[in-house]
């Protein structure tokens, strides 16, 4: 009979979601051991958190396991088809920012866009038999966007981790990530095409539209709602 | 809501042995495709239209996204000539932007294999479907992707620029925005004038990482630099250009519209006398060739890799459902997989499961 609140599970994007809903009366803390995911709030009624890997709240906000949500807006796009039908934004929580973007080798001085990236997958293709490369781990949002901008010869190849790295390793000719500073980036001698990012994404709370409510829970997320100023 | 129902099932079958009795040979092909032809073919797209699955020791399977790239595989290991096949099943395609469409439905397909008379073949296929969906009262469109290919093989400018054009004749915004630049209408980005204009392009290049090498590079700044000294691509043959991309009329005013076109782009002649024999053709079969509307950017949308004729029969006053039935030329993909043959193609499917919904089944 509780509203269920999932928040980011660990590190920076845990302790700033906590500290945007203490600013707001709302006290979330984590119970027991440091290992244990559990937590508890403060300063409102019948409302439970929920601690799990960012990567999941999308999916449990789908599913209507969870009401309310914190996760990156990145991660919303990619991981739901037709997002917004799934889930509404109800406030970007000013951190956790990270933009999505297309990063190719710096020595590729001929390439600044799409326009020259289609260009060279083009020749790329021509020259070694198989389509030019991208490492990513935002297997939709890329394809879309690269269908958009007109873009053809490139495959995407999953990359979970240590995107930047795929270049020099020969396993990728470009990466599409998500780069808060873009200091990663240079440091493994790559930059961003100038189009501008795929996304702009930072910390969002979602609520879900498909969890049911009781009358109680229904009472639960309006009294929330109304105390974080929603 | 994904089984294709009885009265479905029965369409298929009903329009199989109307195919068969046309003359075509019964085929079939398997549900598991290698998927790596296909991904050869259409690229990162099809992953985004097709399931793809992982198999430890063939590697990713597709399900089969359609049958026209198994049949001309098939064909081109040994068919004998000239051949006429058809085929009804299951095809699955993923709906990820509309979750409302089915992702697992029934064509039922007519594909030829003949070198002898390419326009008259067009001209079977498309009265062939004509007939089978007679009495839906379904409108047809029709286009012709080689007219297309004409015009650009025949622009005024560079191999480089026509190549680059053909490209992308599938990708109208990327087309579009490659005939501005070759025009000189879109300015040069600053950081592309400052390349060309660079002593030393590679100079603060930094570290040489990744399998494109330095003499891949180099070779595309050589490219750029003699791109940026042609002249641009004229107004005129722009505007006709243009003006091909706009004919939308019924058959006999596009051929005349696009007649009168040719004064300045003559290239396109020769596409425009397969399309008057085309629409002859059409004609003795029986086609009101009269109402028949064509339209010269049709088919530049669909993924498939059509290089002529193109078709399609929907539903009027339904735009909600997908077209009825599609076809089209396809004499490059009969060259793609080929090893080195390659034989004038053209066919269609039809989806067995629409006619059931617009009331047409038995």
């Amino acid at each position: 009979m509780t509203v269920k609140l999932g928040v980011p599970s660990k590190g920076r994007l845990m302790e700033k979601t906590f500290d945007w809903f203490g600013e707001r009366g709302v006290t979330l803390s984590r119970t027991g051991s440091e290992r244990e995911y559990s937590g508890k709030v403060d300063g409102v009624e019948d409302v439970q958190l929920v601690l799990l890997s960012a990567g999941e709240i999308p999916r449990e906000l789908a599913a209507g396991r969870l009401h309310l949500g914190v996760t990156g807006t990145d991660l919303v796009r990619e991981k739901l088809v037709q997002w917004d039908q799934q889930v509404e934004e109800m406030a970007a929580l000013g951190f956790g920012f990270a933009d999505l973007i297309v990063a190719v080798p710096s020595c590729w001085v001929d390439v600044d866009c799409l326009d020259d990236l289609d260009a060279v997958a083009s020749a790329f293709r021509a020259e070694h038999g198989h389509r030019l490369r991208i490492a990513t781990k935002y297997h939709r949002l890329v394809r879309d966007y690269l269908r958009a901008g007109g873009v053809a010869d490139y495959q995407l190849v999953d990359s979970q981790g240590a995107t930047e790295g795929t270049v020099k390793n020969l396993t990728a000719e470009a990466i599409a990530d998500i780069t808060s500073t873009g200091e990663t980036l240079r440091a493994n001698h790559l930059k961003i095409l100038g189009d501008g990012p795929i996304l702009r994404s930072q910390a969002t709370l979602f609520r879900s539209r498909k969890a049911q409510k009781s009358v109680a829970e229904r009472a639960a997320l309006k009294q929330l709602l109304d105390r974080l100023g929603l | 809501m994904n089984v294709p129902s009885t009265v479905t099932r029965a369409e298929a079958a009903r329009l199989l042995a109307f195919f068969e009795q046309a003359g075509a040979q019964r085929v079939d092909c398997g549900i598991l495709q290698p998927a790596e032809v296909l991904l050869d073919l259409y690229g990162e797209d099809i992953r985004g239209r097709a399931y793809v699955t992982q198999d430890p020791s063939r590697g990713e399977q597709m399900l089969r996204p359609d049958f026209t790239v198994p049949v001309v595989q098939m064909h081109m290991t040994g068919g004998a000539e000239p051949a006429r096949y058809t085929y009804a099943g299951e095809v699955f395609r993923r709906q990820e932007d509309h979750p409302e469409r089915e992702n697992e439905y029934i064509q039922v397909g007519y594909e030829v294999f003949d070198r002898v008379d390419p326009d008259a073949a067009d001209a079977e296929v498309f009265a062939l479907f004509h007939t089978a969906l007679a009495p839906l009262g379904l409108h047809p469109a029709t286009g012709d992707i080689g007219i297309l290919m004409a015009a650009v093989e025949g622009l005024d400018t560079s191999a480089r620029r026509r190549a680059a054009l053909m490209r992308h004749i599938w990708r109208p915004r990327r087309f579009r925005a490659l005939l501005d630049r070759f025009a000189g209408r879109s300015p040069v980005p600053a950081s592309r004038a400052a390349l060309l204009r660079a002593e030393d392009a590679l100079a603060d290049a930094g570290p040489m990482i990744g399998l494109r090498s330095v003499a891949e590079i180099s070779a595309r700044i050589e490219a750029l630099r003699e791109d940026a000294q042609d002249r641009p691509l004229s107004e005129a043959q722009v505007a006709a250009l243009d003006a091909v991309l706009a004919v939308r009329e019924t058959c006999p005013f596009a051929l005349e519209r696009l007649r009168d076109i040719a004064v300045d782009l003559p290239a396109i002649s020769g596409a425009l006398d397969r399309f008057a024999r085309r629409i002859d053709a059409l004609d003795k079969r029986g086609v009101d060739i009269e109402h028949l509307d064509f339209e010269a950017s049709y088919g530049r949308t669909s993924m498939e890799y059509y290089d002529g004729f193109v078709f399609g029969f929907y539903a009027a006053g339904r735009p909600d459902l997908p077209p009825v039935a599609t076809g089209g030329r396809y004499d490059a993909l009969t060259r793609r997989l080929g090893n080195g043959a390659e034989i004038p193609a053209v066919g269609g499917v039809i989806r067995a499961g629409l006619i059931e919904i617009l009331g047409g089944g038995q």
